[in-house]
């Protein structure tokens, strides 16, 4: 049962329909930011252009180690806003792996809730839509901590967001390190810091890198929140692409280039991990 | 303090950072904004400014004709997406339940379209509706047929965003009906074979029912997601033209952020709130029940065997 059976072509038809499907549009997409404007204005569209990386050094000028030729001015917004997607995904993934890690390792070692009201909460948390959070995390973080504008507004909620899914889908992982391992650490006399970092940490590579995945994807993709706490200096991709939509005559060479450099971490977490991710996905459907 | 002492505070050292983020910065918002829906509040206040209005903005909203015509729209949006995605999904995922090289590329593929940043599948699909280099218009325009007006027409407009939520979206019913598909016992099925039982028939009567709580459920989880839906919708029509394809996160979204009604716009995210609280808790119930049910038919089972 095992061993692949001979299929008819007709199947292979149509899984080859489905792959195209799926690809079609962010083929189109990369092929859009290759050409130039010329080129996408043609009649004759199509597959024949020559490819060129201007869209991308219009992106991205300020951040080139060259000074791209033939561009009039450079506009930094993107490669601002690049940075700061960067900084802020990348802190408040490590922040909500620490915390997410420590917060699971005390649920299951120490049981004093059970597994259930994790699961509750972030079913719940799961559920409550960003959009939902607007209107209370702007009065929030603008009169009472003050951190409107500023990276750490947005990282905070960042965190607060994936802290529920990422202590659930930790939980599982930690499960299944044998205690023993831990016993024997703290006979040699390892405080319980120690026995979390040295011992522990290193034993659930696997779920903090899924976890990282999503928490990272979540805050590379996100828009609404990002923003309303945002400001000139700290929007991030998300937020520059939707501000340069609005304008009256939109530079689709440019903007899809600036969409798929978006789209390039998400879809080589795809390459790479698309057996966790799926997991990830089937949490709450299926049992974990 | 002695060691006894730290390590009985541990587990509290531990939890303290995550309880303290997560109160602060999430139970603390979720109580503020149904406080913040009996205000009228507008950004450039305090929220102690605010004057306290009791229902109004409730009231307000139910005899508001946008919002009702929003709420109509999000209803739609979400019962028309999540039942075409359902069918397409499982009747796909029965459709390749063989043992076939490629399908693990087909599945790679397939969650693409969910990861990549919804502002992004918003980009593709518009410039794919552009009304002149969209590639949609000239395909039509090729074979010698008028162009769809796809984003500025308001039906055509609602068509336009289910079917790019239905790209995005079916492959995640795709995946988890495959792999409910691929973990059915073998012995039903082999038992179904040999009495009999032939293609249509094996798939009415013994997959789809023991498929069922997974369908359910995922059924469940995508209407929840459903009614998330934004930035897709905002990038391609911006909720136009006129009210067409304005669902409920954008309205709330244009209510605080254009029409400064932040206390209107907290009585809206209750609304949403409640309606997702009551899908949630469904789902929640139905599992427990399913696996109390399961948990009953095993210990029917084991002093039998």
């Amino acid at each position: 049962m095992t061993q692949t059976e001979k299929q008819s072509p007709a199947f292979y038809a149509l899984l080859v329909a489905l792959v195209i499907m799926a690809v079609g549009p962010i083929l189109l997409m990369l092929a859009t930011s290759l050409k130039l404007n010329v080129d996408i204005m043609s009649d004759v569209g199509g597959l024949i252009f020559m490819p060129t990386l201007r869209n991308y050094e219009t992106a991205l000028c300020d951040l080139l180690w060259y000074e791209p030729a033939g561009l009039a001015s450079c506009d930094p917004t993107f490669g601002r806003a690049l940075v700061n997607s960067l900084v802020i995904c990348l802190v408040s993934t490590a922040l909500t792996l620490v915390i997410g890690c420590m917060a699971a390792y005390a649920l299951v070692r120490f049981r004093f809730m059970g597994r259930d009201t994790v699961s509750l909460s972030t079913l719940l948390m799961r559920m409550v839509p960003p959009a939902v959070l607007l209107v209370p995390v702007f009065g929030i973080w603008t009169f009472q901590f003050g951190i409107s504008g500023t990276r750490t507004g947005i990282i905070l909620i960042y965190v607060a967001m994936n802290l529920p899914f990422v202590i659930w889908i930790l939980q599982s992982f930690i499960v299944q390190v044998p205690v023993q391992l831990e016993e024997a650490a703290r006979m040699d006399g390892a405080g319980p810091f120690q026995v979390f970092f040295l011992v522990v940490l290193p034993l659930v590579k696997p779920g903090l890198a899924a976890a990282a995945i999503f928490t990272f994807r979540i805050g590379w993709n996100e828009f609404l929140l990002a923003n309303a706490l945002s400001d000139r200096n700290t929007r991030t991709v998300p937020v520059t692409i939707v501000n340069s939509l609005t304008e009256y005559n939109i530079d689709w060479g440019v903007i899809m280039a600036t969409g798929m450099l978006l789209a390039v971490p998400p879809i080589l977490f795809t390459f790479v991990a698309s057996r966790q991710i799926i997991t990830g996905m089937t949490a709450g459907a299926v049992k974990g | 303090m002695s060691v006894a002492t730290a390590n009985r505070l541990t587990p509290y050292l531990f939890l303290a950072p995550a309880l303290v983020i997560l109160l602060g910065a999430l139970v603390y918002p979720i109580i503020y904004v149904i406080y913040a829906s009996f205000l009228d509040w507008n950004p450039s206040q305090r929220i102690g400014e605010a004057s306290f209005v009791g229902l109004r903005n409730y009231a307000k909203l139910l005899s508001d004709a946008a919002f009702l015509e929003s709420l109509r729209v999000t209803l739609a949006f979400a019962a028309i997406v999540v039942s075409v995605e359902m069918v397409l999904g499982v009747g796909l995922a029965l459709l390749l339940d063989r043992n076939m090289k490629g399908l693990t590329v087909l599945r790679t593929v397939f969650i693409l379209p969910m990861m990549i940043a919804p502002i992004v599948v918003g980009l593709m699909w518009r410039y794919m509706y552009h009304p002149t280099i969209g590639i949609f218009n000239r395909t039509l325009n090729s074979l010698g047929l008028e162009p769809v007006p796809w984003l500025s027409d308001s039906s055509w407009a609602f068509a336009a965003v289910i079917i790019a939520d239905v790209w995005q979206w079916t492959p995640f019913i795709f995946i988890l009906s495959l792999a409910a598909l691929q973990s059915l016992p073998k012995s039903a099925l082999e038992a179904a074979r040999i009495d009999g039982a032939r293609g249509w028939q094996a798939i009415l009567y013994i997959k789809l029912p023991l498929m069922l709580p997974v369908l359910i459920v995922t059924m469940l989880l995508r209407l929840i997601d459903a009614f998330k839906v934004l930035e897709v919708i905002l990038v391609m029509t911006n909720g136009g033209p006129g009210l067409s394809t304005e669902i409920l996160s954008l309205r709330i979204n244009r209510t605080a952020s254009e029409f400064r009604a932040l206390g209107e716009a907290a009585a809206m995210s209750n609304i949403l709130l409640l309606v997702l609280m009551a899908l949630t808790l469904a789902m929640f119930l139905y599992t427990k029940a399913s696996e109390a049910r399961s948990r009953r038919l095993a210990a029917a089972q084991e002093p039998a065997t």
